[in-house]
This record gives C-alpha cells, sequence and structure tokens, in this order.
C-alpha cells in the first residue's frame, strides 16, 4: 500500500509540472489550451531521442523544455496573428505534433530501459526508487514555482496577467496582448514538455500516444488543488496546483487498487472534469435543494 | 494654438457590401486645441463610441486620418497609440483587471507608454504616491491597495480608472459615457471627480455624455453628433450661456435624422 502511494506521489509530482503549464493559460491567461496534448509527447520525444543518441540527459531535459517552448509560440501565432480562435489553434497544433513527434523519434516509441536518465543520475548518489523520483521532483516543482512567482511580480508578469484578466483594459494602458498571449503559452507549453520529458525518463519510454487526455488530467488537477487547498496568495495558488496533482494521482491509485479498469480511468476523469466545472452552473439550484431538505442550514459551500 | 487632435475626413462603415451595411462615420473632421474640454452628445447609434474608438486605434477608419499632436497615429495599433491616451469606459468592468488589486493596477497604468521589463512591478516605493491619488478620490480607497478590484462598486472602479488613464498624464482623455452606468447620486461624485482632475492637469478632454444638462454644465466646448456628423459645436461664451431648452431647438432646427432619445430628453 505505501508503495502504491509512493508511486502515486512521485508520479504526481511529475504530472504537476504539466499541471503548473495548464494552471498558467486556463487561469492566469484564460485560455484552454489543446496544444499541451501534443507538447507533453513532445518533450518525451525530444528527451527519448537524444538520449538514446547519447545525449546527456539534463541537457536533453533542457532541449525538450525549448521544444514546448517552440510549440507554444506556434499556438500563440496562429492565435494572435491568424486569429484563429483558440481551441481550434490549439487542436491545429496538437495535430501538426502528433506527425512532428513521430518524425522526431523516427517511430511510434522509444524505450529508455537501457538508457542513463537524470534518475538514475540521482540514484548514482544514494537515492534511489520512488524516493528518487520524489525529491527530484519536488526539488524542480519548487524551483518553477519560484520562478513562476517572481515573474508573476515583475512588470512583464503583471502585463500577462492583466490581459488574462480583462484584454481591453490591457491595451488600453499600452500594453502587447497578442505578445502577451504567445510569453504565456510558450511557457506553458515548456513546462508541459519539461513535464513529458520527466516522465519518459522515469517510465523508461517515449510513446506517440502517452499525450491522449493530458488537458483534462491538468483541468481535474487544477480543480482539485484549487477546491482543496487553494486559500490566498498566488505562492499558496502555485502550490495547490502541485497539490492537486498529486491527489488526483493517489485517488487515481486508489480506485485502480478498489478495482476500476484502467481503461476505464478516461471517463472517470471527465466525468469528474464535467461534474467540476458545472459546480458553478448548478450552486444556485443545489442551494434552493439543500434549503428544501434542511430548512435550517443557509448555506452550502 | 497648436491642435492636439486632428481627425480628418473620417468614413468608417461597419459590414460594408453585406445587407447589413452600416454607414456610420460620414467624412467627419475635427480639431481638439491643447485644453479643450470637450462633451460629446447625439441620438443612440449617431456615432460617438464609434469616433471614441477610432481615436483609440481600437477600431481602424475606412478612409481619414487622425492625428495626435502633430504625428500621424492612423496606422498605430491600439495599444502603440496608448501612451498618449487615457481611457474610461461606459462599463465599469472594462477599465480594471478585476482579479488584480487596486496598487496593481495603478502600477499597470503608471507604465501605460513604457517598455515593461522584468524589474519588479509593484514596488514599494511607489505605494505612497498611489495613497496620495487615491486620497484625492475621497471614497477611503487609500486604505485599500490591497484589495482585489472586482471588489468595488462601479462609481469606486470609475473613480480609480480616472486615476489609471491620468496617472501618466495623456495627451488626450477620452470618457465615453463614463458615468451612465452609475446611480445618479455617483455619476455626479465621479462627474466632479472627472472636473477635478481635468482642470488640475490642464487635460485635453473628450467626454461622450447622454446627458444633456452635464453636457452643457463641464468643459468648454458642446459638440453634437448626429448620423456620424458634427452638426453643432459650440464654444466659449456661447456654450456658457446654453440651456437645454436651446440645445433642443437647435437639434431640431438643425432636421437630426435621428431622434433624440428619450433618456437624453431626461436628463
Ligand atoms: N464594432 C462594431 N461592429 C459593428 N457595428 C458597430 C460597431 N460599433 C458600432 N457599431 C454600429 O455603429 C452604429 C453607431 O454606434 P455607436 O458609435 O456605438 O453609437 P453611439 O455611441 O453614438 O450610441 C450603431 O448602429 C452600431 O450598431
Ligand atoms: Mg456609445
Amino acid at each position: 500500500m505505501i508503495n502504491i502511494i509512493l508511486g502515486a506521489v512521485s508520479l504526481g509530482l511529475l504530472w504537476a509540472i504539466m499541471t503548473t503549464g495548464v494552471f498558467l493559460t486556463y487561469r492566469v491567461l484564460d485560455y484552454a489550451d489543446l496544444s499541451v496534448e501534443g507538447s507533453i509527447v513532445m518533450g518525451a520525444a525530444i528527451v527519448a531521442k537524444l538520449i538514446t543518441s547519447g545525449v546527456n540527459p539534463v541537457i536533453a531535459t533542457v532541449i525538450a523544455f525549448a521544444g514546448g517552448l517552440v510549440a507554444g509560440t506556434v499556438t500563440g501565432l496562429l492565435n494572435t496573428k491568424l486569429k484563429i480562435p483558440s481551441l481550434l489553434a490549439g487542436i491545429l497544433t496538437m495535430i501538426a505534433l502528433y506527425s512532428v513527434n513521430i518524425r522526431i523519434m523516427g517511430k511510434a516509441n522509444i524505450t529508455l530501459l537501457k538508457s542513463e536518465t537524470v534518475f538514475t543520475m540521482i540514484e548514482a548518489i544514494g537515492l534511489d526508487g520512488n524516493i528518487g523520483v520524489i525529491v527530484l521532483a519536488v526539488v524542480v516543482n519548487a524551483a518553477i514555482a519560484f520562478a513562476l512567482y517572481w515573474f508573476f511580480g515583475t512588470e512583464l508578469g503583471c502585463a500577462v496577467r492583466a490581459t488574462g484578466d480583462n484584454e481591453k483594459m490591457a491595451r488600453a494602458q499600452g500594453i502587447n496582448t497578442d505578445t502577451m498571449k504567445i510569453l504565456a503559452l510558450a511557457l506553458s507549453n515548456g513546462l508541459v514538455a519539461l513535464s513529458g520529458a520527466l516522465i519518459a525518463q522515469d517510465q523508461s519510454y517515449a510513446d506517440v500516444s502517452m499525450g491522449q487526455g493530458a488537458i483534462v488530467i491538468g483541468l481535474a488537477s487544477v480543480i482539485i488543488g484549487e477546491v482543496l487547498f487553494y486559500r490566498g496568495n498566488f505562492m499558496n495558488r502555485l502550490v495547490s496546483v502541485v497539490l492537486g496533482a498529486v491527489v488526483y494521482r493517489i485517488i487515481i491509485a486508489l480506485v485502480i487498487e478498489m478495482g476500476m479498469r484502467p481503461t476505464d480511468l478516461k471517463l472517470f476523469t471527465a466525468i469528474t472534469v464535467a461534474i467540476c466545472l458545472a459546480l458553478p452552473t448548478f450552486k444556485p439550484q443545489l442551494k434552493t435543494a439543500v434549503a428544501k431538505i434542511m430548512p435550517h442550514k443557509r448555506e452550502v459551500k | 494654438m497648436s491642435k492636439v487632435l486632428e481627425l480628418k475626413n473620417i468614413e468608417k462603415t461597419f459590414y460594408a457590401g453585406t445587407v447589413n451595411e452600416n454607414y456610420v462615420i460620414k467624412n467627419l473632421s475635427l480639431d481638439l486645441e491643447d485644453g479643450d474640454y470637450v462633451t460629446v452628445i447625439g441620438g443612440n447609434g449617431a456615432g460617438k463610441s464609434t469616433m471614441l474608438n477610432i481615436i483609440s486605434g481600437a477600431l481602424l477608419p475606412d478612409s481619414g486620418s487622425v492625428t495626435i499632436d502633430g504625428e500621424d497615429v492612423t496606422k498605430l495599433k491600439e495599444y502603440q497609440r496608448a501612451k498618449y491616451l487615457g481611457r474610461v469606459f461606459q462599463d465599469p468592468r472594462l477599465g480594471t483587471a478585476t482579479n488584480m488589486s487596486i496598487a496593481e493596477n495603478m502600477a499597470i497604468a503608471n507604465r501605460r507608454g513604457k517598455n515593461r521589463g522584468l524589474k519588479w512591478g509593484l514596488p514599494k516605493s511607489e505605494e505612497a504616491e498611489y495613497k496620495e491619488l487615491l486620497s484625492i478620490l475621497d471614497l477611503g480607497l487609500e486604505n485599500r491597495l490591497d484589495a482585489k478590484m472586482g471588489l468595488l462598486s462601479g462609481g469606486q472602479r470609475q473613480a480609480v480608472t480616472l486615476l489609471m488613464a491620468t496617472i501618466q498624464r495623456p495627451k488626450i482623455l477620452l470618457l465615453d459615457e463614463h458615468t451612465a452606468a452609475l446611480d445618479p447620486k455617483t455619476a455626479a461624485k465621479v462627474l466632479e471627480i472627472t472636473d477635478k482632475i481635468v482642470t488640475q492637469n490642464k487635460l485635453t478632454t473628450v467626454m461622450i455624455t447622454h446627458n444633456m444638462r452635464d453636457a452643457i454644465k463641464h468643459g468648454n466646448r458642446l459638440v453634437m453628433l448626429d448620423a456620424g456628423r458634427v452638426i453643432l459645436d459650440i464654444r466659449g461664451e456661447e456654450k456658457q450661456n446654453l440651456t437645454v431648452d436651446q440645445l433642443l431647438k437647435k437639434f431640431e432646427h438643425l432636421g437630426g435624422e435621428s431622434t433624440l432619445s428619450d433618456r437624453m430628453l431626461l436628463g
């Protein structure tokens, strides 16, 4: 049991990096970006190809991050310069990346079983198995959270936030909203690709279909984190997103343990997200319903 | 006197070449002199907002030119012209970022027209300045620098938006019915603040209003738009002595194409 939980926590922390990326677009920029489904695979593909070609795993991981930046930039350009609606722009990048990712790998999947990875590197200093993954992932997540906290406090970061909050206001204040969107999308997809690169090294393989449903997993994690842990400032919010991703993986591990078929997971996740997203719509009805059943109880939270 | 704004032969048609074709601005020319405080009135759909949007770059004219302080800005994008313009919109939600604090909003406005880099976005050193500016409003906001903008009332938001529009001195202040969404008492208060800011800073200002009394009471010049044309441009003493009755008569006499809306008559 403890191993199942540790496994879930380590996987959750790796996916948390992607979740942070999804948070950037979905919450800060107010943009549902589907290109993450492709960029998470792109990160895995780049890292697998480079590592099996003999490149240092750390350098390969950094290059994977850069690949994500490029993918996000493409989505941003499609949306802002070619005026393609945000959902469609993301879908176009996602579809295009499918082919690109196979080209990068030269085939549909690559195994890293016999290769050196960032995780075998820290195993060498005595941290092995799930503990090693958890330590490394915590460090990476913490570094990302501090970097983002700093960035969104700068003039440029404030301009990105203003763009996501109120585009008209942002433009009236002289902010180039197109550039801010591209910047946020690039950053987001960079993190998603970084996440994919680390997941591939943890699982010892990269597969062209490993991104399927990533956006929904990301959204579920963001929402779980907000509901359970978000209470105040921006740093707290970034941490809640990471915790949300971990809790999501623990929930999944538990329902599988309880006998759910792994192939039903996507359905389970989709339903969870649908319910979460629908909650605001049903809140008034929920209130009246509860008030009818329990007249003494006024507020539902 | 130098011209701060020159609109020359502006034309604008929406949905040109379709059944919905709408010829909104017709060969419109208008000059603003330094320090002009112009009130703009006109019926619903007369093209007032469209004119302001063409000045700000939110819309591009089909032809004609927009010149601000001698610089032809016709081709400049909205965000590029922002350094010259302060704007307050009719909808109080449009002027500020809801999920950011009052101080953060002001810091963003304080950087209008400047490069935004990796310096801290809200330096502690600027907070005193924001407090002082907010205290001018006399709304108690100077003690709520960290409050999220979304928590403020419509009137409070418009007042803060006014500060934001003028914290970096704009060459032109553009107000599009910025009190229309407020209750009468709050509207009067925001107008009072507007007058104070405009006169203290000697700002060149265009204020659209649907209220004839306000249009007469405020500013040094009154322009009436009708069906995309300037049909009346009154200034100086004549403007000071104007009454609502006279204004209505002039409008009828000029044979305005559109009827003045009820809300305008009642104003
Ligand atoms: N962005 C736009 N797209 C299409 N039609 C518009 C747009 N803005 C204004 N119009 C139309 O132009 C006309 C003038 O509108 P507007 O300038 O808002 O009038 P006013 O502010 O004087 O009431 C109206 O018929 C309006 O529907
Ligand atoms: Mg209007």
